[in-house]
């Protein structure tokens, strides 16, 4: 099948939901999403990067943390606890990326449709600053406008 | 960019007006009386958007006292576009490989 796009919206003021359709079934969707074994395999970002820690203990109160390195040292950490686990349908989290971030509360909903798992993330801003950034960030408006500024000043400047 | 300077320029963006008076400025630069010309709102309303965007670095007032005139500062905006396309490309790529890793699940499902 052809690959499909990862779309990126902003739902509210305080949302950015993250949506993908994969050519799988829903068990194997939320079992790569779930299972250390699978997802150092992929949830990788650009090319370059490993995930060298990747702790899951997949049950209401139970923590999460992962760790990813590149060559040339940079290092990324994320981590969190979960609140809500009902496979294979939907996870409720937090998400921490350094005390410098504002927490977030993320849902990933798995949802399956003639043989496809269409995967869900909501990320939602807690937080004051969060929610400022949130505020802006959450509104598709304002990043669409920025985008919309955004090439128009660089065509001004060609 | 540190977080705060993005929540900034964020908060910023957030405003139509504040959005409108950016879009205007990519014209070039222009005093305060110039820019709320479009709007129905008083100087002093203006001013204070002026402000906001002024502290979130979004744009630079000259000296002159009697006319300060505005010109828009690109940067915070390529960090804002940059951060939200980083997001969306981090998980693209990884979804990307997640296609491939799911045949290769579905595979070793079938053999077993």
């Amino acid at each position: 099948m052809s690959a499909s796009t990862t779309t990126l919206t902003m739902a509210s003021d305080e949302e950015i939901v993250i949506r993908r359709v994969f050519d799988a079934p829903r068990q194997l969707v939320f079992e790569a999403h779930t299972k250390p074994e699978h997802l150092t395999q992929w949830l990788l970002g650009p090319e370059g990067w490993t995930m060298p820690v990747c702790e899951i203990d997949l049950r209401p109160g139970g923590s999460w943390h992962f760790a990813w390195q590149q060559a040339d040292g940079r290092k990324l950490e994320m981590s969190g606890v979960y609140r809500e686990v009902v496979p294979p349908e939907r996870i409720v989290n937090t998400e921490r990326w350094g005390p410098e971030w504002p927490e977030t509360v993320n849902t990933t909903l798995f949802s399956e449709r003639e043989g496809e798992t269409t995967v869900t993330q909501i990320v939602h801003y807690l937080s004051k600053a969060a929610r400022d950034a949130a505020l802006a960030t959450g509104m598709m408006s304002g990043i669409e406008r920025s985008y919309d500024l955004l090439d128009a000043l660089l065509r001004k400047q060609r | 960019m540190a977080t705060d300077q993005l929540s900034k320029t964020f908060a910023a963006l957030a405003d139509p007006t504040r959005r409108a008076i950016l879009s205007r400025l990519l014209d070039g630069s222009a005093t305060v009386k110039e820019l709320s010309a479009p709007f129905a709102m008083s100087g002093p309303a203006i001013s204070k958007h002026l402000r906001v965007l002024e502290r979130a670095g979004l744009i630079r007032r000259g000296r002159e006292a009697q006319w300060r005139p505005c010109e828009l500062d690109a940067m915070p905006l390529r960090d804002v576009a940059e951060w939200a396309e980083g997001y969306r490309h981090f998980w693209d790529e990884s979804y990307r490989r997640l296609d491939k890793y799911l045949d290769r699940m579905k595979e070793q499902g079938n053999e077993r």
